[in-house]
């Protein structure tokens, strides 16, 4: 059923919507950039469709190769960055805070 | 004396014997850069009054480690300390590392010289360096084709002359590509195996920082002082850290080295095939076995890796966002405004490019059919990869389909720029090591190198180094310099 449904969406897509994607990405693309990553995109993931004939059934996804499980280390307080130096590749500063445009109204 | 020609264990040697300072060897590879640098193009940074310092300390101070007094250049993707590290972005200009990667720490602890910053494709995503915002590197070998990539400028830059080793990183294959093309050993070690505190991340589950140097037991004697455990990245592996150098006699007798089939496929370079068959024939002539083995899944590499990659690229690059460092657009009139306008006029077109794909297979309807597909996919590579092992001790394949492209031959097709890491992105894809040694070279008019990639089951470096020195011994390819004067 699953792989099914899978196929059917890997089959209806190629048509990426970059408009919406370029905004939920944060990214202000031009008229131009938007109309070649159109085409360029959608040849990509036509290209990588293929994986959508691969049965994948009962196989567990792997998101790390060596994965390692409960890493500890003891709570001891160690030095951390000064304020100065964290603050030294900011944009814009002052009084110790990073300066950004009006978020509430 | 040429001290620019030498290797990085010879100088270290050279050094620790009070042959030569640390002083004069980097003195000769800024003589060397002066000469040879703005034809290859390798360096965005280079430390000049930095360097002579640390000679200087180093020449005054007693041995540290066994890298003493030794030159080594770093991929512009690793912080170190007060120095900038651009990744090749716009978007990083200006910005000034407040500390130093672990990998730079150990360097420094074994007494290395930090020359200076090499050039990349930005945020290292790209197969031939033309993605860098400052500069494009040329091939030693050929000044108009690419040196690979992403780290192209470590690969350029220890092929001609400019330094004695350099740090490079892999995701897809960018340590073994870049030194297949430019004719010199690049390793890339087990996922876990290097500590990536400090480098800046491309794909998380992937990335691996590891050496470019000019023979196999400088990668040996490099590896060394990189790996191990790192409290400050929980992915490292707590298995005790061999001494790689101490092996690499043994030779190849009686190991099995495996040939799959599905790396000897359409469309690659027939020269190239010859070559690595070549290869192959010589381990069997030094009495090792050759075993014809399958992996099966090979096919889907590629595809599986641009959506892992570019999904764990779109999570990673969204910390630019002009804030805290780096660029800011002009004058926002709100934060969404510089969000986008910053990130717009900050990134190069392939890491927009990467970060719209990544976006959209994570996005809502459609992760399920393409991350967690590839994420299954990767598996069955794994898997892959785990039977053959059983067969074989270690894996002969080509690195890079093609020697050498000309600059600007593929930056207008993403996807054929993608295939070019064929050979070498599912290694990345199962977390195993992989090394690049060069076995000869193709081409009439200029000759362009071919690379040889064996590749070792998970912690496996010490068996792929012994087969990479046996071979490097039998064979005159590592001796070759390209023909800059």
């Amino acid at each position: 059923m699953r792989q099914g449904f899978e196929n059917d969406l890997l089959m209806k897509q190629s048509m990426i919507d970059v408009t919406y994607v370029a905004q939920l990405a944060r990214l202000k693309l031009t008229a131009d950039e938007m109309a070649r990553f159109q085409s360029q995109l959608s040849q990509i993931l036509v290209y990588v469709e293929e994986l959508g004939k691969l049965n994948v059934d009962g196989i567990e996804p792997t998101a790390h190769a060596a994965p390692q499980i409960n890493i500890f280390r003891s709570d001891h307080e160690q030095p951390s960055l000064p304020v100065e130096q964290a603050l030294h590749n900011a944009p814009r500063k002052q009084n110790d805070l990073f300066i950004v445009p009006k978020v509430v109204e | 004396m040429s001290l620019h020609t030498w290797s990085l264990f010879q100088a270290a040697e050279a050094i620790r014997h009070k042959e030569v300072s640390s002083t004069d060897l980097v003195e000769a590879l800024l003589a060397r850069m002066e000469k040879v640098e703005p034809r290859v193009q390798a360096f965005l940074h280079i430390n000049t009054e930095n360097a002579l310092e640390q000679a200087r300390l180093c020449d005054a101070g007693s041995t540290k480690g066994s890298l003493h007094g030794v030159p080594v250049a770093i991929k512009d993707i690793l912080n170190v300390k007060d120095q900038p590290c651009t990744c090749a972005s716009k978007i990083l200009k200006g910005y000034i590392a407040p500390y130093d990667a672990t990998t730079v720490v150990r360097l420094r602890e074994a007494g290395a010289v930090l020359l200076g910053r090499t050039n990349m494709d930005e945020f290292a995503m790209g197969s031939s360096t033309e993605n860098s915002a400052y500069q494009k590197t040329h091939n030693p070998w050929d000044l108009e084709r690419i040196p690979g990539g992403s780290s192209g400028g470590s690969a350029a830059a220890v092929a001609a002359d400019e330094c004695l080793a350099a740090l490079g990183t892999d995701t897809g294959g960018s340590i073994r590509q870049p030194a297949a093309l430019c004719g010199c050993v690049g390793l890339k070690p087990t996922y876990g195996r290097v500590s990536r505190f400090g480098l800046v991340a491309f794909a998380s589950s992937l990335d691996q920082i590891g050496p470019l140097t000019k023979n196999v037991l400088d990668a040996a004697l490099l590896l060394g002082v990189l790996a191990g455990k790192d409290p400050l990245d929980s992915t490292t592996l707590p298995n005790a850290v061999p001494d790689y150098m101490k092996i690499l006699e043994q030779g190849v007798k009686g190991l099995r080295l495996g040939l799959p089939r599905e790396y000897f496929v359409k469309g690659m370079d027939p020269e190239v095939e010859r070559l690595v068959r070549t290869a192959a024939l010589d381990f069997q002539k030094q009495g090792a076995e050759i075993v014809e083995i399958s992996l099966p899944h090979t096919p889907h590499a590629v595809a599986a890796y641009y959506v892992i990659a570019t999904a764990e690229a779109s999570a990673n690059l969204a910390r630019f966002d002009g804030v805290r460092y780096g660029y800011r657009a002009n004058d926002p009139v709100d934060l969404l405004d510089m969000y986008g306008r910053t990130r717009a006029e900050g990134f190069g077109t392939e890491v927009k490019r990467r970060i719209v794909l990544g976006t959209y297979v994570l996005s809502s309807g459609y992760h399920d059919a393409y991350y967690l597909r590839a994420q299954k996919v990767r598996t069955l590579i794994r898997h892959d990869f785990e039977q053959a092992f059983q067969k074989c001790d270690a894996i002969l394949t080509p690195t890079s389909p093609t020697p050498a492209f000309k600059i600007g031959e593929k930056t207008e097709d993403p996807l054929q720029m993608y295939l070019a890491d064929i050979f070498t992105i599912a290694v990345n894809l199962a977390g195993i090591c992989g090394i690049s040694v060069p076995c000869g070279f193709v081409g009439n008019e200029r000759k362009l190198p071919v690379g040889l990639q064996i590749l070792g089951p998970s912690l496996g470096e010490e068996t792929i180094l012994r087969i990479a020195h046996a071979y490097e011994q039998a064979t005159p390819w590592h001796k070759e310099k390209p023909g800059l004067l």
